[in-house]
């Protein structure tokens, strides 16, 4: 779940990350880690707070001096590509998770493939572990420097290098923003299909790493449908392509895992992607329902009917009213839950389609239904849905937003659980969810500063996932388990289940420099976390920290 | 749990300390491209069969590895609903369409939709695996978005045993499309490829294309106005929908004429069938035997009199891999392109790590 109170910029909107720079002096305060452990900087949870990398395993050798890193990257860089003074190494202490934070030994920028090898190579000599980075964007903490380690920044590698037009595919560096590549090849006639909500600032390395999805990936599918290739370096520093410009490769098919393992494998610097077809026409229909079983049910009438929108979005009341007082686009604000169902395609394939969906919605029970008429209106309708997370902001001082997928069929039984999860934990919760892939984002609304309310909203968000899992849903649809649901993972996950995992990372990365201590937690940390889970709600001292 | 799935899981275990070697059997029906495997005992898995789930507002069916692929398709066809990637289901020694969904994911094979809707590792979203050790474990799961840990369920997809026994699957499936035409044409190969290149950059509801003999075959999917509006843009001669239907059938579980051909060829003259997987845009590649396009130019099975080496060579030039399927000299190597040794030290690794005493047997595209 997520920890953090998101402080959400206006700007990037949604899933963006708040500024990295919000407090600067924290860090700068507190003396660099040097045992993995005791460089989170304060923050307001951190009394609460799980240390993520208390779970780190810790490297083979001793934790290597900032000072003989620096010497031996130094080397291989150019000056102003190696950062290490801790006023230069703070903007990178956390990614979109800023409840996490840590500092790492330096932070390289290299500027080509081959400073890339070297570094890794150099690394790996010395034993340090490498976290990649790209824009930052991510929401679960798989950014997060690590105390003994080297953050690799891929910000440099923001080249596209070709389009190719007759192959449909896109050649691009992975530091490469993903809106970047479809404002790239928009006047070829295509775009890139996966569009996460920070799409402006999340790059394409990031997306590979997180296996992001957006609100079209029902019908286009996810980070892994519309990449082709992954160039990169492996932990050693020698260099490894994933997939290929064909359709498949000789062997295990490793581009699936390589993509959605959060930079644990790999480090990835250029990426092929493949191109879509922009549609003619895009039209969005508005539903009411006057309540949520129904709104729920109306999403598996649209799937059972052999429709698969564009775009299948749900908000509840709380969050209607919240984004009307933000955007003003018109919202109903007497529903009890709103969806928005979008058809593209060409002219005649969208009008067939939206009749189709209308006459399923009207069946289902919709109050009031209208369908977007031109481009202008159709922005209206999706205005409130990609300004969920701000308008959110304006409600409370802080949210937690969830990422659980479940069946479509118990969105409802969802909704109404949560209810009355709100009486039990005293807290409001507003609910937005990527309806059409069973992809929930509640948003738990608390104060951070009454550490009274984030252990309750904290225990609401543990039960959300825990119910997830029971409903035969998983505890991240897209953010990832980075730092933040290692705890979670061991719910989701049985014993063998989690040594196979980490034997999988072992097989690409034999040393464990890659990011390690995210994704997959170990043993240890799951036998600690199942006792204190036995006891959830009741804890003994719940001033303690919970590690 | 379930009296059949002890009895495999105890089954590789007993394996593992006879020091004994199994090889993993569904309907049989691919051996022609696994391999024989004479010293290894059969590991079957129609014993583990049938439906577990299957919710239609799910997009999702989960069954036991066992299970035909013609059941699986026939319960989809009842509530609208399909694989839309076409996976081949082949026939087996009597004629029956035995192939079961276990083989289909760890064959990783597709048939003509594949360009158009993604593979099979596209429509995995949980396995139940039994690797090695005799453990059980399951990856993935029912649902459509799922980021928690490692996706080992799609790296299974044409892992051909390499890492364990698949026992239980769950796919997504999509609903039936409305409306389908196959339109024909009279092209040169070149002439064919720029055309689907062309095609295929617009919105056009292009799903399955084949060239072979001067002869190229499209087939449209999609909403009626949609597919309508195609039929009169491409223009070519419209195939009525019972013949065009029998014809992809046929193509899908390669039971066309070219594949009879290719196959007689093979027995006939030490000849060999090839499959090349390349880059779409690769050019017509000259002087083979007879060749048939497939996947918008992505696919392209060869037959061929020609040395391995020349084939293998033709592939890997054009950024793409060789597999030679039937006929030809040996199992040794040069039978498929060769993986990158970066790559196949991680291979070894992982193969090491899911089936640490070596007791399955790959099939033969994945001896490495």
């Amino acid at each position: 779940m997520s920890r953090s109170p998101v402080r959400v910029d206006p700007v990037l909107g949604d899933d963006s990350p708040p500024s990295t720079l919000a407090h600067p002096g924290w860090a700068n305060t507190m003396p660099p880690g040097f045992d993995g452990q005791s460089a989170i900087a304060p923050s307001r949870l951190d009394e609460l707070d799980t240390t993520p990398t208390r779970d780190a395993p810790a490297p083979a050798r001793p934790a290597v001096a900032q000072a003989t890193l620096v010497d031996t990257l130094r080397t291989l860089l150019p000056p102003h590509a190696l950062l290490w003074r801790n006023e230069d190494t703070t903007p990178y202490e956390c990614d979109g998770l800023t409840a996490y934070r840590e500092r790492p030994l330096a932070v390289a920028l290299p500027e080509t493939e081959e400073q890339v090898s070297a570094l890794l190579a150099a690394c790996h000599r010395l034993g340090v572990p490498v976290v990649a980075r790209g824009a930052g964007t991510g929401l679960s903490g798989g950014a997060m420097p690590h105390a003994n380690g080297l953050t690799l920044s891929l910000a440099k590698f923001n080249r596209i290098v070709k389009i190719d037009t007759r192959a449909r595919t896109a050649t691009v560096q992975s530091g490469v923003r993903n809106l970047a590549i479809s404002e790239a090849v928009a006047p070829h006639g295509f775009y890139y299909a996966p569009d996460p909500s920070s799409q402006i600032a999340c790059t394409i390395g990031g997306n590979v790493a997180e296996n992001s999805g957006g609100v079209h990936c029902l019908k286009y599918g996810l980070t892994l449908h519309n990449v082709l290739q992954v160039r990169g370096f492996l932990a050693d520093g020698s260099p490894a392509t994933f997939g290929s410009l064909a359709l498949d490769v000789p062997g295990l098919d490793l581009l699936s895992v390589v993509v959605g393992s959060e930079g644990m494998l790999a480090v990835v610097t250029e990426v092929v992607v493949k191109l879509t077809p922009k549609p003619q026409v895009a039209r969005c229909i508005m539903a009411s329902f006057d309540n949520v079983r129904a709104a729920g049910d109306a999403v598996a009438a649209i799937i059972a009917n052999g429709l698969i929108p564009a775009g299948l979005e749900m908000m509840d009341k709380p969050m209607t009213a919240a984004v009307e007082a933000f955007v003003n686009a018109g919202y109903d604000l007497d529903a009890a839950a709103i969806l928005l169902c979008e058809s593209d395609g060409t002219p005649e394939e969208v009008q067939e389609e939206i009749l189709r969906m209308k006459s399923v919605l009207v069946g289902a029970g919709a109050t009031q239904l209208e369908v977007s008429d031109n481009e202008a209106q159709r922005l209206r309708f999706w205005s409130g849905r990609k300004n969920a997370f701000p308008a959110s902001g304006r409600l409370s001082p802080d949210y937690m937003c969830m990422d659980s997928t479940i069946p479509r069929a118990r969105l409802a039984d969802m909704l109404l659980a949560i209810a009355e999860m709100e009486v039990k934990f005293d807290l409001r919760c507003c609910n937005v969810f990527h309806a059409g892939d069973g992809n929930l984002h509640p948003l738990i609304l608390f104060d951070a500063n009454d550490p009274e309310q984030l252990h309750r909203a904290e225990a609401f968000g543990a039960e959300i996932l825990e119910l997830s899992v029971a409903m035969g849903g998983t505890i991240s649809g897209e953010h990832g388990v980075g730092a933040e649901k290692l705890n979670s993972m061991c719910v989701q996950f049985s014993e063998t289940e989690r040594a196979q995992m980490l034997a999988l990372k072992a097989a690409f990365d034999p040393q464990g420099l890659l990011n390690p201590g995210k994704v997959i937690p170990t043993l240890s940390r799951c036998a600690e976390y199942g006792r204190m889970h036995v006891k959830r709600g009741a804890l003994a001292f719940p001033e303690l920290e919970r590690f | 749990m379930n009296d059949t799935l002890i009895g495999l899981a105890e089954r590789v275990r007993q394996a593992t300390a006879a020091k004994a070697i199994l090889r993993i059997r569904g309907g049989n029906t691919k051996s022609f491209m696994a391999g024989v495997m004479s010293d290894a005992a059969t590991l079957d898995m129609r014993s583990y069969a049938g439906i577990v789930d299957y919710a239609p507002s799910e997009l999702v069916i989960t069954a036991r590895a066992g299970t035909p692929l013609v059941e699986i398709e026939k319960v989809l066809a009842e509530r609208g609903q399909c694989l839309p990637f076409d996976p081949p289901r082949f026939a087996d020694e009597t004629g029956a369409l035995s192939g079961t969904v276990g083989g289909m994911v760890a064959s990783g094979l597709a048939g003509p939709g594949r360009a158009a809707v993604g593979g099979v590792r596209d429509y995995v979203l949980g396995v139940l695996l039994l690797n090695g050790r005799g453990d059980l474990m399951h990856f993935g799961g029912q649902v459509m978005k799922n980021v928690a840990g490692y996706d080992v369920s799609r790296l299974l997809a044409g892992s051909w045993g390499a890492l364990g026994a698949i026992c239980e699957v769950s796919l997504k499936v999509l609903p039936m499309p409305v409306a389908t035409a196959t339109l024909r044409f009279d092209m040169r190969q070149g002439e064919a490829l720029d055309h689907l290149h062309a095609w295929a950059g617009q919105p056009l509801p292009l799903n399955a294309s084949v060239w072979w003999r001067d002869t190229l075959a499209v087939r449209l999917r999609g909403a009626h106005a949609a597919v309508a509006a195609a039929v009169s843009r491409l223009g070519g001669e419209v195939i009525p929908n019972e013949l065009g239907d029998a014809f992809w059938e046929g193509l899908r579980d390669q039971r066309d004429e070219f594949f009879i051909e290719a196959r007689h060829a093979a027995e006939r003259d030490k000849s060999a069938l090839w499959r090349l997987s390349l880059p779409p845009t690769t050019p017509v590649l000259p002087s083979f035997d007879d060749t048939l396009v497939e996947w918008g130019g992505a696919q392209r099975w060869i037959v061929a009199g020609a040395e391995d080496t020349l084939v293998l060579h033709r592939a890997e030039r054009a950024g793409g891999s060789a597999f030679r399927v039937v006929g030809g000299v040996g199992d040794g190597a040069g039978y498929a392109t060769p993986l990158a040794p970066s790559l196949l030290a991680i291979h070894k690794r992982l193969r090491e790590s899911f089936d640490p005493h070596g007791v399955f047997v790959p099939g033969r595209p994945m001896r490495f």
